[in-house]
């Protein structure tokens, strides 16, 4: 076959849709003007013109996890690209494949301080699964596709492919994707035979156990999803989920605990606590979810089910260690099940509920609403009554308002919301709720934002206007950076410093000045109506909802503090202002 | 399986530090040895000896040999950490598997005249080390070896006039037939 020859702004073009690319997130700049042309010129990719680089990273990231597919972001030298750095380390510590193109300045250029140049490579070093600088217009095409594979293989995750601009107008040969895949990168999907047998059998055994399940099971993909759903139900354990797992499990199933961790519900932490056998499913032990570690479900033995090897035994040593595909492992796992149908002890897991109701019936997600102002948890149940039946997404910044939704937003479906997690990135939720629109034009897509996190990436209203994103923005706003506020309660005795907003815009006027729908509700009596109206505007809307200025967020697991140690709503201040002691302090 | 559950946290008091010499096959590519340098960094890992450099010409691959110190559940994170690189063909811990073989070239700069000049030169021949270079006044000396006796020829030489050192680090590979 005769070789192909482009340009390699065309090949960035060609490799696009050789990997089945559709939709590109960017900021145009010198370095990447040929590429810009050869977007110009074709029809088969459509790109989305941000208003700042960040905001094409988190567009890309809320794109690639409500769909499962790349997110794509292509960005300037310099400045495009250190604006970037954010997003990156987002999808890193969050697991979104994402590939990032940047320019750089011509390559004879490099190294000599030229306008517009950093060393985008080192820069990103830390923030990606990997990069590459091409220096070879005949490399470019190969990196590319393999920049493709690093971001979807194993444990997803975000890479950068840097193209100096001469290499852009430079012709060169053009290779397809090769379907051999890689040399040396081949992470392990199956998972160890012997040790899945061993899990079944802990499985079986145990009197009181828990599925304990993250963000890895919505990155394995639907199947994933559905096979834990088979695997839960056919065991007929309970299972509680991160932040980053919700919605890999419906949350209407009456075997799920809820979230856990830091602001999970009592029955989930307790249960994590006081269980025999824990089944890790792509989740990682993060120090939102352990609480004082040394204090940690002490007395289970641990399965743990990862792709990334490295997850093993890094924060909390585990009995049997499953390397692989969630998606794999779980099929095995219920194959190995069906086929042996092991006895439970019955008696001990009828215990075991009674237990858990009993956690239950705490109610640990009660509050105490009011006819005068409007609790910002009533607003996100409201939310939520508007919305069921629909097609909705959901996006968050990071504070308050983003364990709010995680506890009174339920969700049925994985790929439904989009959050922050590892990085907690105020400002990536209007940005991120630009990414899901795109991917998902008729849907309803809301960002349950906060008052000082939506001002961090408000310029990508302008986003959503050009390109008819319809998308909400839900402002629980307390006037104030409510975790900021409620942490400086628990640590530094109530000593607000800087942490209250005192020059709010007025968010229905700064609406009308993008182009967007504004509103404003101060009333519980006007919510509902309100956010009707909302849903029903085909136009991206700010939605400034006034909520009551000093509400906590609980339950909480004070830092420090045990799974069993938790703040509960019915704290009084004075609890709260002595939870955390002075060892607890100095964790984040 | 344990009957009883193990132990279950990972930072035990005072867990004992181990000294492992790593063996790391990478691709010969730009920005390699910083991504694994960076992951020592940013984790906060040590690095007491680094060796790097190409091996294979042909295949395009570098050996970086690597000394390092930690808890036994760090050096086993370390390894999992370098395992998942993208560039990292294997990594292979010399220490776990025994018996492997470490040497380390120094070159030893000593100033001095009179007797102080005479009992270097015939310390140097005790150890082995060449002359590899020579004034009335200094010797450069070459010395290669196990770090141990690198470390004491430096401080013999220290009362001797020793005014600068230079280590390679280490370079190690495993006993017997076996390769990567």
């Amino acid at each position: 076959m005769e070789p192909r020859m482009m340009t390699g702004a065309e090949m960035v073009l060609q490799a696009l849709v050789d990997q089945g690319v559709t939709d590109v997130f960017g900021y145009p700049g010198g370095a990447v003007l040929p590429i810009y042309d050869a977007i110009f010129q074709q029809e088969k990719i459509f790109h989305t013109l941000v208003r700042h680089e960040q905001g094409a990273g988190h567009a890309a990231e809320g794109y690639a996890r409500s769909t499962g597919k790349v997110g794509v972001a292509l960005v300037t030298s310099g400045p495009g690209a250190t604006n970037m750095v954010t997003p990156l380390t987002d999808a890193l510590l969050d697991s979104i494949p994402m590939v990032c193109i940047t320019g750089q300045v011509a390559t004879h250029l490099i190294g000599s301080d030229a306008f517009q140049e950093c060393d985008t490579v080192g820069i990103t070093r830390p923030c990606t699964k990997n990069n590459w600088l091409v220096k070879d217009v005949n490399d470019l095409s190969r990196i590319l596709h393999e920049a493709f594979y690093v971001a979807t293989h194993g444990r997803p995750g975000p890479v950068v492919v840097d193209i100096p601009k001469d290499i852009q107008f430079a012709t060169g040969v053009y290779t397809p994707p090769d379907p051999r895949g890689h040399k040396t990168y081949q992470p392990q999907v199956k998972g160890d035979s012997a040790a899945i047998r061993a899990a079944i059998e802990l499985i079986a055994g145990a009197r009181r156990p828990i599925f304990y399940t993250g963000g890895g099971v919505i990155n394995s993909g639907p199947e994933a999803s559905k096979l834990l759903r088979e695997f839960v139900r056919l065991t007929g354990h309970p299972i509680t989920t991160t932040l980053m797992g919700l919605g890999s499990y419906p949350a209407s199933d009456p075997q799920w605990l809820g979230m856990l961790g830091m602001h999970g519900t009592y029955e989930a932490n307790n249960a994590m606590h006081d269980c025999d056998v824990m089944v890790a499913v792509g989740a990682r032990f993060d120090d939102r979810i352990t609480g004082r570690l040394n204090a940690f479900s002490p007395n289970s033995r641990k399965i743990q089910i990862d792709i990334d090897p490295s997850s093993i035994n890094k924060n909390v040593r585990v009995d049997i260690p499953i390397i692989g595909d969630v998606k794999n492992v779980l099929a095995d796992m219920l194959h190995v099940w069906k086929a042996e149908k092991p006895k439970t002890d019955k008696a001990a897991l009828k215990q075991w509920w009674a237990q858990i109701d009993k956690w239950r019936s705490r109610n640990s997600l009660a509050y105490r609403n009011s006819r005068d102002v409007i609790m910002p948890q009533y607003a996100v149940e409201r939310l939520y009554e508007a919305t069921k039946g629909r097609e909705t997404f959901i996006t968050t910044e990071v504070g308050q308002h983003q364990m709010w939704a995680a506890q009174y937003f339920p969700f049925e479906e994985p790929n439904h919301w989009m959050t922050s997690g590892g990085l907690g990135t105020m400002g990536y939720g209007l940005p991120a709720a630009v990414g899901v629109q795109t991917a998902h034009p008729d849907a309803l897509v809301i960002d349950i934002a906060g008052d000082a996190s939506v001002l961090m990436t408000m310029q990508e209203m302008s986003t959503a206007v050009q390109h008819d994103l319809p998308i909400k923005i839900f402002i629980l706003n307390n006037q104030h950076m409510g975790m900021v506020r409620q942490w400086q309660q628990l640590l530094h005795g109530n000593r607000l410093s800087h942490s209250y907003t005192e020059a709010l815009p007025d968010f229905v006027k700064l609406a009308e000045a993008y182009g967007c729908v504004g509103f404003e509700v101060s009333k519980p009596g006007d919510l509902d109506g309100a956010i009707a109206e909302m849903i029903k505007v085909n136009r991206p809307v700010l939605f400034d909802c006034r909520v009551a200025a000093l509400a906590n967020c609980l339950p909480m697991i004070p830092s420090g503090k045990a799974h069993n140690e938790m703040l509960l709503p019915e704290a009084t201040d004075a609890e709260i202002d002595s939870a955390i002691d002075d060892a607890g302090k100095v964790m984040v | 399986m344990n009957a009883q559950p193990t132990q279950s946290f990972v930072q035990p008091a005072k867990p004992p530090l181990e000294r492992h010499t790593l063996s790391v096959v990478v691709d010969n590519e730009p920005g390699v040895l910083a991504r694994v340098i960076g992951l020592f960094s940013g984790r906060g890992y040590n690095i007491d000896s680094l060796t790097v450099s190409e091996t294979e010409h042909a295949a395009h691959v570098s050996r970086i040999t690597i000394v390092t110190t930690g808890q036994a559940t760090v050096i086993e994170q370390i390894k999992a950490q370098l395992s998942r690189m993208v560039p990292v063909h294997t990594v292979r811990d010399l220490t776990a598997e025994g018996g492997s073989l470490e040497r380390e070239l120094a070159l030893v700069k000593v100033v001095g005249t009179g007797d102080q000049r005479n009992e270097a030169l015939r310390l140097a021949q005790v150890f082995r080390a060449d002359v590899i270079d020579a004034n009335v006044d200094h010797f450069v000396f070459e010395l290669t070896g196990k770090p141990a006796k690198v470390d004491q020829f430096i401080a013999i030489m220290g009362p001797l006039g020793l005014v600068e050192v230079c280590r390679t680090g280490i370079a190690a590979v495993s006993r017997g037939k076996r390769t990567d």
